[in-house]
């Protein structure tokens, strides 16, 4: 493994604050939380959208709650993504941004999942997840079960390594990163010598 | 030269030509031919530039500048471009066949030239020379059956190619030209139902003593003819055999250099033909407008084959202005429209042809 | 189909990255029954560029460059997305008169990304003037943005808390003369296609897909609001200055190829409207809000999306308070997410309509591949 890209200390998580003691949790969410339990572990607050942490295995159970319960009716899903936060033991997030056409709200879900976790596919709730699972595939190595088609998308097929990894160099394995102009330099020196 | 005397002819019967006098008989048709041949083949040239340059106009550009003012030039360009590119020959195609396509496509558009009429007859040098090569009294089937050849060409062609996607695409284009020229021979069986003869040149005279120009008489017909007149010559709506947003270049997609130019320029000179036919079958061939109306004759100071060239030029400039604004059918429609739309139209008119040939 | 009497296989066919219809580098792998369909298999990531980790390294204000590469027919589309995300994130507030000229400039975009779109879906279909024509506009719209900002494609034009320029003298008559050409222009392309038959047969009932199922697969735009289904982000979640102006969100009915393509015709429309609106009503004021001279937005994350001409461009944006790169940048793109649809639509359709559904989905491979 190669150092991480970051020169400053990486953080250890989402900042996820909880929701402010004066906001009303909005009443699908509260449905949620009855209804799944113990699944959500928090809720958070911030700048005007609300996020619901899952347990992993409770994911697919609240997908599908939230997706048809009268309250809530997600049918869209808008964004289906990842973050690396290394030094978690947990590394990635999975996030899941959802947003009801008909009754025009929006939702963020959560799942925390370790390298090597895998993570139940939503593709039975929302079918737009196939590809948007794909490319989480493809770039984090986070593995979808029960995805009915999950091999790489955006890299080539025989790509070793998950690009947006926290530590996968920008420039690729083994490359050199052109961003200074003496790097420029250094090449066509390189190439004289030779 | 007269030979009446002499006993050459027992020799061989042919020799009984020399009876006839020499410049008549040989030289004059020679000329004919060769003259027809080089002006039909710079015609076919300068289709190309034509159509580039009425498709930049109607598309607010300008076309062809550079070569030569106005982009004269731009054809004789293209062709010793095209001359001097690589000979290229799929590794195991079929050599023979390969190079016999295009010829099989070029060849029939141009001998088809030799029953059209450009004019009747016209005075030069103290000779009377009429102005077409032949004159064959079943000329109107000459010209279908030259035509028909030429579809040998497209299906030789994705043959020979060796490949999947040519053969498939020039089976497809075949199959297109034979439903449609069902279409237009059963409306060419209606016009020699009303002109009563194969003739070309029997068909003009007939609108003549008829004094008024078939596509007054026979509408339907003259619109059907111009489709599959599309049709037949791949133009747009028709093309998709040869459309480049089509997933293969058509069965011309092997091609390149002198060949391509020869399947490229084989357009062409079908569509001059059918241009042609159509004229002279509908429009009257070289016949000023109204030709029995005794006002207008001072129209006659325009020679009869400037008429021809005009009207043919019409139909070719429509040919061109289609093709720049209409969408392509899907092959699917091409065909649904051929044998369910044209092919009744066609049989229908031929009907009523006969019916009002033998009432009146 | 009955059954042949015909042993017959499949045919597989590769429309490979190269196309000589202009929607860049997309690969079909088309299975095929004679000329049907069976399956299409979409293989993208020809142009990926990695754009997503590379603005974990850039700041905040040089991510708007990015984003102009993304979505290249709609530069000033993407850069809005992003700045209001960042915006969302800090709490900014941005001037009204930021907010007209970012409303103007974003549905001048929508009508020359819809421009664009329309010249190549007719020239795939193979009305090749109906390219010209809309080109022509497009290039009037092009000239207007190179006066107001120098650029012809990729425009920079807006900055986190407003916009960098203001708009030079002069520039709003010719956008309103602009809009009135356009006007007239669009009545052009309707005479020249709506009407024709051949277009009619070529698109009706072609790629036909119902609401619920454009909602499940993941449509958004004006390839989801041809199904029926009436979402358009600047009705339902206003940005920009959206609230302030009346216009029509135009819908279709069945679900195929010629509803989409009306839906956009419409929005043409509907855009000149808009655009005249927020000329009509400028407001006098600054052009940029209170911004630090440092961007760094508080630790915390974000998904904002908006309208683009393709449909939903959502930014999903983490930033962790202390160093002046996000964290996490995402775009959700829409191109990305309509063109999963494709395999879905061209299931059972005739090998030429594969190309007219690729048009008619609308796709870029820059947003496609980032």
């Amino acid at each position: 493994m190669t150092e991480p890209t970051r020169t400053i200390a990486a953080p250890g998580g989402p900042a996820d604050p909880p929701p402010p003691a004066d906001k009303p949790v909005p009443q699908f969410l509260a449905d949620l939380q009855r209804e799944i339990g113990s699944g959500v572990t928090a809720l958070s607050y911030w700048v005007g959208d609300w996020t619901a942490i899952l347990s992993i295995d409770r994911l697919v159970a609240a997908a599908q709650y939230l997706r048809d319960a009268p309250g809530a009716r997600f049918e869209f899903l808008s964004d289906l993504t990842a973050s690396d936060w290394p030094p978690r033991s947990k590394r990635f997030d999975v996030i899941y941004s959802l947003y009801s056409i008909s009754l025009k709200h929006r939702v963020r879900l959560k799942v925390q999942a370790g390298d090597g976790e895998p993570v139940p596919t939503v593709t039975v709730v929302w079918p737009s997840a196939n590809w948007l699972e794909r490319e989480v595939f493809d770039l984090f190595g986070i593995r979808f079960a029960g995805h009915p088609d999950l091999r790489r998308i955006l890299m080539p097929d025989d790509w070793q390594g998950h690009p947006q990894r926290k530590d996968y160099p920008l420039e690729g394995p083994g490359e050199m990163l052109m961003e200074n102009p003496l790097d420029w330099l250094n090449l066509k020196h390189r190439e004289e010598i030779e | 030269m007269h030979l009446h005397g002499t006993a050459l002819w027992t020799l061989h019967p042919a020799l009984c030509t020399l009876h006839y006098p020499m410049i008549e008989t040989y030289v004059i048709p020679l000329l004919k031919i060769l003259v027809l041949l080089n002006a039909v083949l710079v015609a076919v040239t300068y289709m190309v530039l034509l159509e580039r340059k009425v498709i930049a106009w109607v598309q607010v550009r300008l076309g062809p500048m550079r070569v030569g003012p106005h982009g004269v030039l731009q054809p004789i360009a293209d062709a010793i471009k095209l001359l001097l590119k690589e000979d290229i020959t799929p590794a195991r195609a079929d050599r023979f066949v390969f190079t016999l396509a295009p010829i099989v496509s070029m060849v029939p558009a141009l001998i088809a030239f030799a029953v059209i009429p450009f004019d009747s007859e016209i005075t030069l040098f103290g000779y009377r020379i009429a102005l077409f090569v032949a004159d064959v009294n079943v000329g109107l089937l000459y010209i279908v059956a030259a035509t028909s050849i030429s579809v040998y060409g497209i299906i030789l062609a994705g043959y020979a190619s060796n490949s999947k996607f040519p053969l498939l695409a020039g089976l497809r284009a075949s199959a297109q030209l034979i439903s449609y020229e069902i279409a237009i021979t059963m409306i060419l069986v209606s016009i020699v139902a009303t002109a009563g003869t194969l003739s070309m040149v029997g068909i003009v005279k007939a609108q003549l003593e008829a004094g008024v120009w078939y596509a007054f008489i026979q509408p339907v017909a003259f619109v059907t003819l111009f489709i599959g007149g599309l049709a037949e010559t791949n133009r747009a709506p028709f093309d998709l055999p040869e459309a480049e947003q089509e997933l293969t270049g058509g069965f011309h997609t092997e091609y390149s250099g002198m060949r391509f130019a020869l399947f490229f320029l084989a357009e062409y000179a079908n569509m001059i033909v059918v241009s042609a036919v159509a004229t002279t079958l509908f429009l009257g061939g070289w016949l000023r407008p109204f030709p029995n109306v005794e006002a207008l004759s001072f129209l006659g100071f325009v020679p009869g084959w400037m008429w021809f060239l005009l009207k043919t030029f019409v139909f070719l400039y429509v040919f061109i202005w289609i093709r720049a604004t209409l969408p392509r059918y899907r092959y699917d429609q091409l065909m649904r429209l051929g044998w369910k739309v044209l092919i009744p139209l066609a049989l229908a008119n031929l009907v009523v042809t006969g019916i009002v040939k033998v009432l009146l | 189909m009955p059954d042949s009497i015909f042993e017959t296989s499949e045919l597989v066919i590769n429309m490979g990255p190269q196309h000589p219809s202009t929607h860049g580098v997309l690969r079909v792998v088309l299975r095929l029954d004679g000329e049907r369909v069976i399956s299409a298999d979409v293989v993208i990531g020809y142009l990926h560029r990695g754009i997503e980790k590379l603005c974990e390294q850039r700041d905040w204000m040089q991510i708007v460059l990015i984003t102009d590469r993304m979505d290249y027919i709609a530069a000033a589309s993407n850069n809005l997305g992003y700045c209001e995300t960042v915006e969302k994130l800090m709490s900014l507030e941005v001037p009204k008169r930021a907010r007209y000229i970012r409303t103007v400039l974003a549905e001048l975009q929508r009508i020359a990304s819809h421009c664009l779109w329309l010249g190549t879906h007719a020239m795939d279909i193979g009305a090749m003037t109906v390219f010209l024509y809309a080109f022509r506009e497009r290039e009037l719209i092009l000239d207007l943005f190179e006066e107001y900002c120098g650029a012809r494609l990729t425009y920079n034009a807006m900055r986190i808390g407003g916009l960098p320029l203001d708009i030079p003298p002069g520039w709003d008559a010719k956008v309103r003369a602009f809009c009135d050409i356009l006007d007239t222009k669009v009545n052009e392309y309707e005479e020249l296609l709506t009407h024709n038959r051949i277009w009619r047969e070529r698109t009706r009932d072609v790629g036909i897909i119902s609401g619920q199922d454009a909602i499940a697969i993941g449509l958004s735009g004006p390839a989801l609001r041809g199904s029926g289904v009436p979402r358009d982000i600047r009705k339902d979640e206003p940005y920009a200055a959206y609230a302030d102006f009346e216009f029509n969100v135009p819908i279709g009915w069945t679900g195929d190829t010629y509803d989409r393509y009306l839906v956009r015709l419409e929005e043409f429309r509907q855009s000149v409207r808009i655009i005249r609106q927020a000329l009509d009503g400028l407001p006098e004021g600054p052009i940029i809000g209170k911004v630090p001279r440092l961007i760094k937005p508080p630790a915390g994350e974000t998904y904002h999306a908006i309208e683009s001409p393709k449909g939903e461009i959502g930014y999903f944006i983490v930033s962790d308070g202390k160093s002046n790169t996000p964290y996490r940048f995402r775009v959700r793109p829409p191109s990305f997410c309509n063109l999963q649809a494709l395999p879905r639509l061209v299931k059972g359709h005739l090998v030429a309509d594969v190309v007219a559904l690729i048009g008619s989905i609308d796709i870029v491979l820059g947003e496609v591949d980032r």
